[in-house]
Protein backbone atom coordinates (compact mmCIF):
# COMPACT_ATOMS: atom_id res chain seq x y z
CA UNK A 1 0.00 0.00 0.00
CA UNK A 2 2.79 2.39 0.93
CA UNK A 3 4.61 1.36 -2.22
CA UNK A 4 1.49 2.03 -4.25
CA UNK A 5 1.17 5.55 -2.82
CA UNK A 6 4.85 6.17 -3.41
CA UNK A 7 4.54 5.14 -7.02
CA UNK A 8 1.47 7.32 -7.48
CA UNK A 9 3.39 10.32 -6.14
CA UNK A 10 6.27 9.78 -8.53
CA UNK A 11 3.85 9.27 -11.44
CA UNK A 12 2.13 12.54 -10.53
CA UNK A 13 5.48 14.33 -10.68
CA UNK A 14 6.06 12.72 -14.07
CA UNK A 15 2.71 14.04 -15.25
CA UNK A 16 3.82 17.50 -14.11
CA UNK A 17 7.13 17.15 -15.97
CA UNK A 18 5.75 15.70 -19.20
CA UNK A 19 2.38 17.39 -19.52
CA UNK A 20 3.68 20.64 -21.05
CA UNK A 21 5.75 18.76 -23.60
CA UNK A 22 2.85 16.45 -24.41
CA UNK A 23 0.46 19.40 -24.79
CA UNK A 24 2.86 21.09 -27.22
CA UNK A 25 3.20 17.90 -29.22
CA UNK A 26 -0.56 17.39 -29.47
CA UNK A 27 -1.14 21.04 -30.41
CA UNK A 28 1.48 20.79 -33.12
CA UNK A 29 -0.88 18.42 -34.97
CA UNK A 30 -3.97 20.49 -34.24
CA UNK A 31 -5.72 21.93 -37.27
CA UNK A 32 -7.20 24.88 -35.42
CA UNK A 33 -5.83 28.32 -34.75
CA UNK A 34 -7.55 28.61 -31.41
CA UNK A 35 -5.50 26.31 -29.25
CA UNK A 36 -8.24 25.27 -26.91
CA UNK A 37 -10.26 23.28 -29.39
CA UNK A 38 -9.25 20.26 -31.40
CA UNK A 39 -9.81 20.91 -35.07
CA UNK A 40 -8.57 17.61 -36.43
CA UNK A 41 -5.20 16.16 -37.28
CA UNK A 42 -2.93 18.11 -39.59
CA UNK A 43 0.70 18.37 -40.65
CA UNK A 44 0.12 21.94 -41.81
CA UNK A 45 2.33 23.51 -39.12
CA UNK A 46 5.20 21.23 -40.03
CA UNK A 47 4.90 22.24 -43.67
CA UNK A 48 4.76 25.91 -42.72
CA UNK A 49 7.69 25.41 -40.38
CA UNK A 50 9.88 24.11 -43.17
CA UNK A 51 8.75 26.91 -45.48
CA UNK A 52 9.56 29.59 -42.92
CA UNK A 53 12.76 31.22 -44.13
CA UNK A 54 13.65 32.75 -40.72
CA UNK A 55 13.31 29.47 -38.87
CA UNK A 56 15.25 27.53 -41.48
CA UNK A 57 18.10 30.06 -41.41
CA UNK A 58 18.24 29.85 -37.63
CA UNK A 59 18.25 26.06 -37.84
CA UNK A 60 21.21 26.30 -40.20
CA UNK A 61 23.08 28.62 -37.82
CA UNK A 62 22.20 26.50 -34.80
CA UNK A 63 23.63 23.37 -36.36
CA UNK A 64 26.65 25.16 -37.85
CA UNK A 65 27.51 26.80 -34.52
CA UNK A 66 26.76 23.59 -32.60
CA UNK A 67 29.00 21.42 -34.78
CA UNK A 68 31.90 23.85 -35.15
CA UNK A 69 31.86 25.06 -31.54
CA UNK A 70 31.78 21.53 -30.16
CA UNK A 71 34.55 20.35 -32.51
CA UNK A 72 36.88 23.26 -31.71
CA UNK A 73 36.06 23.08 -28.01
CA UNK A 74 36.79 19.35 -28.04
CA UNK A 75 40.22 19.86 -29.59
CA UNK A 76 41.24 22.73 -27.28
CA UNK A 77 39.66 21.02 -24.27
CA UNK A 78 41.30 17.63 -24.85
CA UNK A 79 44.74 19.18 -25.30
CA UNK A 80 44.16 21.31 -22.21
CA UNK A 81 43.06 18.27 -20.22
CA UNK A 82 46.29 16.48 -21.14
CA UNK A 83 48.25 19.50 -19.95
CA UNK A 84 46.25 19.83 -16.74
CA UNK A 85 46.68 16.14 -16.02
CA UNK A 86 50.44 16.51 -16.24
CA UNK A 87 50.69 19.70 -14.20
CA UNK A 88 51.06 19.90 -10.45
CA UNK A 89 50.66 22.28 -7.54
CA UNK A 90 49.48 25.86 -7.80
CA UNK A 91 49.46 25.81 -11.58
CA UNK A 92 46.93 23.00 -11.66
CA UNK A 93 44.81 24.69 -8.99
CA UNK A 94 44.83 27.96 -10.90
CA UNK A 95 43.77 26.34 -14.17
CA UNK A 96 41.02 24.31 -12.52
CA UNK A 97 39.69 27.43 -10.83
CA UNK A 98 39.61 29.28 -14.15
CA UNK A 99 37.87 26.25 -15.67
CA UNK A 100 35.14 26.47 -13.07
CA UNK A 101 34.42 30.17 -13.62
CA UNK A 102 32.11 29.73 -16.63
CA UNK A 103 30.57 26.64 -15.03
CA UNK A 104 29.66 28.51 -11.86
CA UNK A 105 28.96 31.96 -13.27
CA UNK A 106 25.33 32.67 -14.05
CA UNK A 107 24.72 32.50 -17.81
CA UNK A 108 23.74 36.12 -17.94
CA UNK A 109 27.05 37.26 -16.44
CA UNK A 110 29.06 35.18 -18.92
CA UNK A 111 26.86 36.62 -21.64
CA UNK A 112 27.17 40.30 -20.78
CA UNK A 113 30.89 40.06 -20.05
CA UNK A 114 31.51 38.55 -23.49
CA UNK A 115 29.29 41.15 -25.09
CA UNK A 116 31.28 43.92 -23.38
CA UNK A 117 34.52 42.34 -24.60
CA UNK A 118 33.38 42.10 -28.20
CA UNK A 119 32.00 45.61 -28.33
CA UNK A 120 35.03 46.96 -26.47
CA UNK A 121 37.38 45.25 -28.95
CA UNK A 122 35.22 46.53 -31.82
CA UNK A 123 34.43 43.08 -33.15
CA UNK A 124 31.15 43.25 -35.01
CA UNK A 125 28.54 41.12 -33.24
CA UNK A 126 27.49 38.25 -35.46
CA UNK A 127 28.51 34.77 -36.46
CA UNK A 128 32.14 35.04 -35.29
CA UNK A 129 31.30 36.38 -31.84
CA UNK A 130 28.57 33.78 -31.44
CA UNK A 131 31.02 31.01 -32.31
CA UNK A 132 33.72 32.35 -29.96
CA UNK A 133 31.21 32.61 -27.12
CA UNK A 134 29.96 29.05 -27.65
CA UNK A 135 33.47 27.64 -27.76
CA UNK A 136 34.26 29.48 -24.53
CA UNK A 137 31.42 28.04 -22.50
CA UNK A 138 31.88 24.58 -24.05
CA UNK A 139 35.57 24.01 -23.33
CA UNK A 140 35.25 23.52 -19.55
CA UNK A 141 32.72 20.74 -20.06
CA UNK A 142 35.02 18.92 -22.45
CA UNK A 143 37.87 19.20 -19.93
CA UNK A 144 35.66 17.94 -17.12
CA UNK A 145 34.68 14.96 -19.30
CA UNK A 146 38.21 14.04 -20.38
CA UNK A 147 40.03 14.51 -17.04
CA UNK A 148 38.39 11.57 -15.24
CA UNK A 149 39.36 9.29 -18.14
CA UNK A 150 42.97 10.45 -17.87
CA UNK A 151 42.91 9.75 -14.17
CA UNK A 152 41.72 6.21 -14.77
CA UNK A 153 44.48 5.68 -17.29
CA UNK A 154 47.21 3.25 -16.29
CA UNK A 155 50.34 5.35 -15.86
CA UNK A 156 52.61 2.68 -17.26
CA UNK A 157 50.64 2.18 -20.46
CA UNK A 158 52.53 4.94 -22.25
CA UNK A 159 55.91 3.65 -21.10
CA UNK A 160 54.96 0.10 -22.06
CA UNK A 161 54.15 1.32 -25.57
CA UNK A 162 57.55 3.04 -25.77
CA UNK A 163 59.31 -0.09 -24.49
CA UNK A 164 57.58 -2.11 -27.17
CA UNK A 165 59.12 0.14 -29.80
CA UNK A 166 56.48 2.77 -30.43
CA UNK A 167 57.60 6.31 -31.09
CA UNK A 168 56.19 8.91 -28.65
CA UNK A 169 53.81 10.00 -31.39
CA UNK A 170 52.58 6.47 -32.02
CA UNK A 171 52.24 5.81 -28.29
CA UNK A 172 50.13 8.92 -27.96
CA UNK A 173 47.87 8.40 -30.98
CA UNK A 174 47.55 4.60 -30.79
CA UNK A 175 47.47 4.07 -27.03
CA UNK A 176 46.54 7.18 -25.07
CA UNK A 177 43.92 8.65 -27.39
CA UNK A 178 41.94 5.40 -27.83
CA UNK A 179 41.99 4.93 -24.05
CA UNK A 180 40.47 8.36 -23.35
CA UNK A 181 38.23 8.35 -26.44
CA UNK A 182 34.99 7.69 -24.51
CA UNK A 183 35.62 10.84 -22.46
CA UNK A 184 36.36 12.87 -25.56
CA UNK A 185 33.20 11.72 -27.34
CA UNK A 186 31.03 12.30 -24.29
CA UNK A 187 32.55 15.76 -23.92
CA UNK A 188 31.83 16.56 -27.54
CA UNK A 189 28.23 15.37 -27.36
CA UNK A 190 27.77 17.36 -24.17
CA UNK A 191 29.25 20.45 -25.81
CA UNK A 192 27.01 20.01 -28.85
CA UNK A 193 23.88 19.69 -26.72
CA UNK A 194 24.82 22.69 -24.58
CA UNK A 195 25.42 24.69 -27.69
CA UNK A 196 22.04 23.82 -29.18
CA UNK A 197 20.30 24.40 -25.88
CA UNK A 198 21.88 27.75 -25.15
CA UNK A 199 19.78 30.84 -25.28
CA UNK A 200 21.14 33.46 -22.89
CA UNK A 201 24.74 33.65 -24.11
CA UNK A 202 23.67 33.56 -27.78
CA UNK A 203 21.07 36.25 -27.18
CA UNK A 204 23.70 38.73 -25.98
CA UNK A 205 26.58 37.85 -28.29
CA UNK A 206 24.86 37.68 -31.66
CA UNK A 207 24.23 40.52 -34.05
CA UNK A 208 21.59 41.33 -36.60
CA UNK A 209 21.01 38.71 -39.25
CA UNK A 210 22.47 35.81 -37.29
CA UNK A 211 19.99 34.01 -35.08
CA UNK A 212 19.80 30.58 -33.50
CA UNK A 213 16.64 28.54 -33.05
CA UNK A 214 16.44 29.53 -29.37
CA UNK A 215 16.59 33.21 -30.23
CA UNK A 216 14.00 32.87 -32.98
CA UNK A 217 11.71 30.88 -30.70
CA UNK A 218 12.11 33.55 -28.01
CA UNK A 219 11.16 36.41 -30.27
CA UNK A 220 8.18 34.45 -31.60
CA UNK A 221 7.09 33.36 -28.12
CA UNK A 222 7.11 36.95 -26.91
CA UNK A 223 4.38 37.63 -29.42
CA UNK A 224 2.33 34.74 -28.00
CA UNK A 225 1.62 31.17 -28.98
CA UNK A 226 2.60 30.10 -32.46
CA UNK A 227 1.73 26.65 -33.82
CA UNK A 228 5.00 26.61 -35.76
CA UNK A 229 6.95 26.74 -32.50
CA UNK A 230 4.91 23.78 -31.29
CA UNK A 231 6.00 21.82 -34.34
CA UNK A 232 9.57 22.97 -33.85
CA UNK A 233 9.50 21.90 -30.18
CA UNK A 234 8.23 18.47 -31.13
CA UNK A 235 11.01 17.96 -33.64
CA UNK A 236 13.67 19.21 -31.24
CA UNK A 237 12.41 17.05 -28.41
CA UNK A 238 12.45 13.94 -30.56
CA UNK A 239 15.92 14.83 -31.82
CA UNK A 240 17.32 15.34 -28.32
CA UNK A 241 15.63 12.14 -27.18
CA UNK A 242 17.42 10.19 -29.91
CA UNK A 243 20.72 11.83 -28.96
CA UNK A 244 20.15 10.98 -25.32
CA UNK A 245 19.39 7.35 -26.11
CA UNK A 246 22.64 7.12 -28.08
CA UNK A 247 24.63 8.62 -25.18
CA UNK A 248 23.01 6.20 -22.79
CA UNK A 249 23.65 3.16 -24.92
CA UNK A 250 27.28 4.24 -25.05
CA UNK A 251 27.36 4.46 -21.29
CA UNK A 252 25.73 1.10 -20.84
CA UNK A 253 28.48 -0.40 -22.96
CA UNK A 254 31.08 1.51 -20.97
CA UNK A 255 29.51 0.27 -17.80
CA UNK A 256 29.72 -3.32 -18.95
CA UNK A 257 33.36 -2.86 -19.84
CA UNK A 258 34.14 -1.69 -16.34
CA UNK A 259 33.54 1.41 -14.34
CA UNK A 260 30.92 3.57 -16.02
CA UNK A 261 31.99 6.71 -17.74
CA UNK A 262 30.35 9.98 -17.33
CA UNK A 263 26.91 10.99 -18.03
CA UNK A 264 25.90 13.78 -20.24
CA UNK A 265 24.28 16.08 -17.80
CA UNK A 266 23.15 19.54 -18.52
CA UNK A 267 25.02 22.71 -18.07
CA UNK A 268 22.90 23.76 -15.18
CA UNK A 269 24.37 21.03 -12.98
CA UNK A 270 27.14 23.49 -12.26
CA UNK A 271 26.67 23.81 -8.50
CA UNK A 272 26.47 20.12 -8.05
CA UNK A 273 29.47 19.15 -10.11
CA UNK A 274 31.66 21.74 -8.48
CA UNK A 275 30.76 20.64 -5.01
CA UNK A 276 31.53 17.06 -5.68
CA UNK A 277 34.74 17.66 -7.58
CA UNK A 278 35.34 17.14 -11.22
CA UNK A 279 36.11 13.45 -10.84
CA UNK A 280 32.48 12.79 -10.09
CA UNK A 281 31.18 15.37 -12.50
CA UNK A 282 27.67 14.24 -13.13
CA UNK A 283 28.56 10.64 -12.52
CA UNK A 284 25.47 10.05 -10.44
CA UNK A 285 23.16 11.32 -13.13
CA UNK A 286 20.76 9.22 -15.12
CA UNK B 1 52.19 13.69 -23.37
CA UNK B 2 54.28 14.51 -20.35
CA UNK B 3 54.24 18.24 -20.83
CA UNK B 4 51.99 20.58 -18.94
CA UNK B 5 52.63 23.22 -21.60
CA UNK B 6 49.79 21.62 -23.56
CA UNK B 7 47.42 23.77 -21.58
CA UNK B 8 48.94 27.06 -22.75
CA UNK B 9 46.53 27.61 -25.69
CA UNK B 10 43.63 26.94 -23.34
CA UNK B 11 44.98 29.38 -20.77
CA UNK B 12 45.35 32.08 -23.40
CA UNK B 13 41.80 31.41 -24.56
CA UNK B 14 40.38 31.59 -21.06
CA UNK B 15 42.36 34.73 -20.22
CA UNK B 16 40.96 36.38 -23.33
CA UNK B 17 37.35 35.26 -23.11
CA UNK B 18 36.73 34.72 -19.41
CA UNK B 19 39.16 36.70 -17.27
CA UNK B 20 39.45 39.90 -19.30
CA UNK B 21 35.67 40.16 -19.87
CA UNK B 22 35.06 39.85 -16.13
CA UNK B 23 37.68 42.53 -15.46
CA UNK B 24 35.88 44.72 -17.99
CA UNK B 25 32.64 44.20 -16.05
CA UNK B 26 34.40 45.37 -12.89
CA UNK B 27 35.87 48.34 -14.78
CA UNK B 28 32.51 49.45 -16.13
CA UNK B 29 30.84 48.98 -12.75
CA UNK B 30 33.25 51.35 -11.04
CA UNK B 31 33.43 54.06 -13.69
CA UNK B 32 31.07 56.74 -14.88
CA UNK B 33 31.40 58.31 -18.28
CA UNK B 34 30.31 61.90 -18.70
CA UNK B 35 30.98 64.24 -21.63
CA UNK B 36 34.04 65.44 -19.70
CA UNK B 37 35.56 61.99 -19.57
CA UNK B 38 35.59 58.76 -17.57
CA UNK B 39 36.05 58.81 -13.81
CA UNK B 40 36.13 56.22 -11.06
CA UNK B 41 32.97 56.26 -9.05
CA UNK B 42 30.63 54.27 -6.81
CA UNK B 43 27.65 55.95 -8.40
CA UNK B 44 26.47 52.82 -10.20
CA UNK B 45 26.30 50.96 -6.91
CA UNK B 46 24.65 53.71 -4.90
CA UNK B 47 22.04 53.97 -7.63
CA UNK B 48 21.19 50.30 -7.17
CA UNK B 49 20.16 51.04 -3.59
CA UNK B 50 17.32 53.29 -4.69
CA UNK B 51 13.90 51.94 -3.65
CA UNK B 52 12.74 50.91 -7.16
CA UNK B 53 15.79 48.73 -7.69
CA UNK B 54 15.79 47.37 -4.15
CA UNK B 55 12.22 46.27 -4.77
CA UNK B 56 13.37 44.35 -7.85
CA UNK B 57 16.15 42.74 -5.82
CA UNK B 58 13.71 41.85 -3.06
CA UNK B 59 11.22 40.37 -5.51
CA UNK B 60 13.93 38.30 -7.20
CA UNK B 61 15.17 36.95 -3.88
CA UNK B 62 11.65 36.19 -2.68
CA UNK B 63 10.60 34.37 -5.86
CA UNK B 64 13.86 32.40 -5.97
CA UNK B 65 13.52 31.40 -2.31
CA UNK B 66 9.87 30.37 -2.69
CA UNK B 67 10.66 28.28 -5.77
CA UNK B 68 13.60 26.66 -4.02
CA UNK B 69 11.43 25.79 -1.05
CA UNK B 70 8.68 24.30 -3.25
CA UNK B 71 11.31 22.31 -5.16
CA UNK B 72 12.65 20.96 -1.87
CA UNK B 73 9.21 20.01 -0.57
CA UNK B 74 8.19 18.37 -3.86
CA UNK B 75 11.58 16.90 -4.67
CA UNK B 76 12.74 15.38 -1.41
CA UNK B 77 9.96 12.75 -1.32
CA UNK B 78 10.66 11.93 -4.98
CA UNK B 79 14.34 11.39 -4.23
CA UNK B 80 13.49 9.26 -1.20
CA UNK B 81 11.01 7.11 -3.07
CA UNK B 82 13.46 6.58 -5.92
CA UNK B 83 16.23 5.66 -3.50
CA UNK B 84 13.85 3.20 -1.79
CA UNK B 85 12.48 0.01 -3.26
CA UNK B 86 9.19 1.17 -4.77
CA UNK B 87 10.53 0.73 -8.29
CA UNK B 88 12.31 -2.28 -9.64
CA UNK B 89 13.80 -0.56 -12.69
CA UNK B 90 15.43 2.47 -11.11
CA UNK B 91 17.57 3.32 -14.13
CA UNK B 92 14.53 3.75 -16.34
CA UNK B 93 12.79 5.90 -13.74
CA UNK B 94 15.84 8.13 -13.34
CA UNK B 95 16.16 8.42 -17.10
CA UNK B 96 12.50 9.43 -17.37
CA UNK B 97 13.25 12.10 -14.82
CA UNK B 98 16.16 13.52 -16.77
CA UNK B 99 14.66 13.47 -20.28
CA UNK B 100 12.52 16.65 -19.94
CA UNK B 101 15.64 18.53 -18.86
CA UNK B 102 17.13 17.87 -22.24
CA UNK B 103 14.39 19.71 -23.99
CA UNK B 104 15.40 23.24 -24.86
CA UNK B 105 14.99 25.41 -21.76
CA UNK B 106 13.24 28.12 -23.71
CA UNK B 107 10.73 25.76 -25.31
CA UNK B 108 10.03 24.14 -21.94
CA UNK B 109 9.09 27.54 -20.56
CA UNK B 110 7.13 28.39 -23.68
CA UNK B 111 5.11 25.20 -23.21
CA UNK B 112 3.60 26.64 -20.05
CA UNK B 113 2.41 29.59 -22.07
CA UNK B 114 0.28 27.21 -24.10
CA UNK B 115 -1.12 25.67 -20.93
CA UNK B 116 -1.76 28.77 -18.84
CA UNK B 117 -3.06 31.28 -21.36
CA UNK B 118 -6.67 32.43 -21.39
CA UNK B 119 -7.83 29.81 -23.88
CA UNK B 120 -5.06 27.40 -23.05
CA UNK B 121 -5.08 23.76 -22.11
CA UNK B 122 -5.70 24.34 -18.41
CA UNK B 123 -8.75 26.53 -18.91
CA UNK B 124 -10.22 24.22 -21.53
CA UNK B 125 -9.75 21.36 -19.10
CA UNK B 126 -11.26 23.33 -16.22
CA UNK B 127 -14.30 24.48 -18.14
CA UNK B 128 -14.93 21.01 -19.53
CA UNK B 129 -15.10 19.88 -15.91
CA UNK B 130 -17.36 22.93 -15.36
CA UNK B 131 -14.89 24.41 -12.90
CA UNK B 132 -14.11 28.13 -12.71
CA UNK B 133 -11.38 29.38 -15.07
CA UNK B 134 -7.95 30.25 -13.77
CA UNK B 135 -5.96 33.17 -15.09
CA UNK B 136 -2.55 32.94 -13.52
CA UNK B 137 -0.46 33.77 -16.58
CA UNK B 138 1.55 36.97 -16.12
CA UNK B 139 1.48 36.75 -12.32
CA UNK B 140 3.95 35.75 -9.60
CA UNK B 141 2.37 32.32 -9.50
CA UNK B 142 3.18 31.66 -13.15
CA UNK B 143 6.80 32.72 -12.68
CA UNK B 144 7.19 30.45 -9.65
CA UNK B 145 5.54 27.60 -11.54
CA UNK B 146 7.98 28.09 -14.40
CA UNK B 147 10.94 28.07 -12.03
CA UNK B 148 9.78 24.96 -10.18
CA UNK B 149 9.13 23.18 -13.45
CA UNK B 150 12.52 24.02 -14.91
CA UNK B 151 14.63 23.44 -11.84
CA UNK B 152 12.92 20.60 -9.95
CA UNK B 153 15.28 17.92 -11.35
CA UNK B 154 18.26 19.86 -10.00
CA UNK B 155 16.86 19.39 -6.53
CA UNK B 156 15.93 15.73 -6.90
CA UNK B 157 19.12 14.39 -8.49
CA UNK B 158 21.71 15.44 -5.87
CA UNK B 159 19.45 14.38 -3.01
CA UNK B 160 18.80 11.07 -4.70
CA UNK B 161 22.49 10.44 -5.25
CA UNK B 162 23.26 11.02 -1.55
CA UNK B 163 20.26 9.04 -0.31
CA UNK B 164 21.05 6.03 -2.47
CA UNK B 165 24.52 5.86 -0.94
CA UNK B 166 23.30 5.73 2.67
CA UNK B 167 24.25 2.44 4.31
CA UNK B 168 21.03 0.45 4.79
CA UNK B 169 22.59 -1.03 7.93
CA UNK B 170 22.54 2.37 9.64
CA UNK B 171 18.82 2.71 9.02
CA UNK B 172 18.14 -0.82 10.22
CA UNK B 173 20.29 -0.27 13.30
CA UNK B 174 18.26 2.80 14.20
CA UNK B 175 15.10 0.72 13.92
CA UNK B 176 16.59 -2.11 16.01
CA UNK B 177 17.53 0.39 18.67
CA UNK B 178 13.88 1.36 18.99
CA UNK B 179 13.47 4.42 16.79
CA UNK B 180 10.11 4.67 15.07
CA UNK B 181 10.02 5.58 11.38
CA UNK B 182 9.57 9.31 12.08
CA UNK B 183 12.63 9.29 14.33
CA UNK B 184 14.64 7.27 11.85
CA UNK B 185 13.91 9.95 9.30
CA UNK B 186 14.52 13.04 11.44
CA UNK B 187 17.55 11.71 13.31
CA UNK B 188 19.24 9.47 10.74
CA UNK B 189 18.14 9.76 7.12
CA UNK B 190 17.62 13.51 6.87
CA UNK B 191 20.89 14.51 8.59
CA UNK B 192 22.79 12.10 6.38
CA UNK B 193 21.16 13.51 3.25
CA UNK B 194 22.05 17.13 4.09
CA UNK B 195 24.95 17.41 1.62
CA UNK B 196 22.54 16.50 -1.19
CA UNK B 197 19.94 18.96 0.11
CA UNK B 198 22.56 21.69 0.26
CA UNK B 199 23.74 21.20 -3.32
CA UNK B 200 20.14 20.85 -4.48
CA UNK B 201 19.23 24.17 -2.88
CA UNK B 202 22.25 25.88 -4.43
CA UNK B 203 21.49 24.44 -7.84
CA UNK B 204 17.89 25.62 -7.81
CA UNK B 205 18.43 28.95 -6.10
CA UNK B 206 21.20 30.19 -8.40
CA UNK B 207 19.45 29.86 -11.77
CA UNK B 208 16.15 30.96 -10.22
CA UNK B 209 17.76 34.15 -8.97
CA UNK B 210 19.42 35.01 -12.27
CA UNK B 211 16.78 34.02 -14.83
CA UNK B 212 15.26 36.60 -17.11
CA UNK B 213 13.58 34.31 -19.62
CA UNK B 214 11.02 32.77 -17.29
CA UNK B 215 9.95 36.13 -15.89
CA UNK B 216 9.78 37.64 -19.37
CA UNK B 217 7.71 34.89 -20.94
CA UNK B 218 5.47 33.89 -18.04
CA UNK B 219 5.53 37.12 -16.07
CA UNK B 220 4.81 39.32 -19.04
CA UNK B 221 6.67 42.47 -20.01
CA UNK B 222 5.91 44.53 -16.93
CA UNK B 223 7.41 41.94 -14.63
CA UNK B 224 10.98 42.79 -13.73
CA UNK B 225 13.46 40.57 -11.94
CA UNK B 226 17.13 41.28 -11.41
CA UNK B 227 17.97 39.33 -14.59
CA UNK B 228 15.53 41.45 -16.61
CA UNK B 229 17.08 44.57 -15.15
CA UNK B 230 20.52 43.53 -16.36
CA UNK B 231 19.15 42.61 -19.78
CA UNK B 232 17.45 46.00 -20.08
CA UNK B 233 20.58 47.92 -19.12
CA UNK B 234 22.62 46.20 -21.79
CA UNK B 235 20.16 45.77 -24.63
CA UNK B 236 17.63 48.58 -24.21
CA UNK B 237 19.01 51.41 -22.09
CA UNK B 238 22.65 50.93 -23.01
CA UNK B 239 23.89 51.82 -19.52
CA UNK B 240 26.76 49.36 -19.21
CA UNK B 241 28.04 50.83 -15.97
CA UNK B 242 24.79 50.27 -14.13
CA UNK B 243 24.28 46.86 -15.77
CA UNK B 244 27.78 45.80 -14.72
CA UNK B 245 27.18 47.00 -11.17
CA UNK B 246 23.97 44.96 -10.94
CA UNK B 247 25.82 41.92 -12.33
CA UNK B 248 28.47 42.35 -9.65
CA UNK B 249 25.84 42.58 -6.93
CA UNK B 250 24.33 39.38 -8.30
CA UNK B 251 27.68 37.58 -8.29
CA UNK B 252 28.26 38.69 -4.71
CA UNK B 253 24.82 37.42 -3.73
CA UNK B 254 25.57 34.07 -5.30
CA UNK B 255 28.98 33.80 -3.67
CA UNK B 256 27.35 34.69 -0.35
CA UNK B 257 24.67 32.04 -0.70
CA UNK B 258 27.30 29.48 -1.69
CA UNK B 259 29.39 30.40 1.34
CA UNK B 260 26.35 30.02 3.59
CA UNK B 261 25.53 26.67 2.03
CA UNK B 262 29.07 25.33 2.37
CA UNK B 263 29.04 26.47 5.99
CA UNK B 264 26.02 24.25 6.59
CA UNK B 265 27.71 21.43 4.81
CA UNK B 266 30.84 21.67 6.95
CA UNK B 267 28.71 21.73 10.08
CA UNK B 268 27.18 18.52 8.95
CA UNK B 269 30.51 16.89 8.25
CA UNK B 270 31.67 17.76 11.74
CA UNK B 271 28.50 16.42 13.23
CA UNK B 272 28.94 13.06 11.56
CA UNK B 273 32.59 12.82 12.51
CA UNK B 274 32.07 11.65 16.08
Amino acid sequence: MVKFLQRCYVYLIFVFLYMPIAVLMVYSFNDSRSRGTWGGFTLRWYVELFQDRTIMTSLYYTLLIGVSASLIATIIGTVAALGIHNSRGWKKKLVMNVTYIPVLNPDIVTAISLMILFVFARVRLGFVTLLLAHITFNIPYVILSVLPKLRQLNKHLYEAALDLGATPGQAFWKVIIPEIMPGIVTGMLLAFTLSIDDFVVSFFTTGSGVSTLSITAYSMARRGINPKINALSTIMFVFVLVLLVIVNIRQEREHKKGRGGKNGSKRQDRGYSSEFGDSQFGSEWV
Amino acid sequence: MRKSSAMVPYLIWMALFIVIPLLLVVYYAFTVTTPEGTTWSFENFTRFFEPIYLRVLWRSLALALISTLICLLLGYPVAMIMAGNAFSRKNVIMLLFVVPMWMNFLLRTYAWLAILERNGFLNVLLSSLSLPRLNILYTNAAVILGMVYNFLPFMVLPIYSVLSKIDKGVVEAAGDLGANSVKVFTRVIFPLSLPGVVSGITMVFMPALTTFVISRLLGGGQFTLIGNLIEQQFLVVGDWGFGSAISMVMIILILLSMAIMSFFEDEDKEATLW
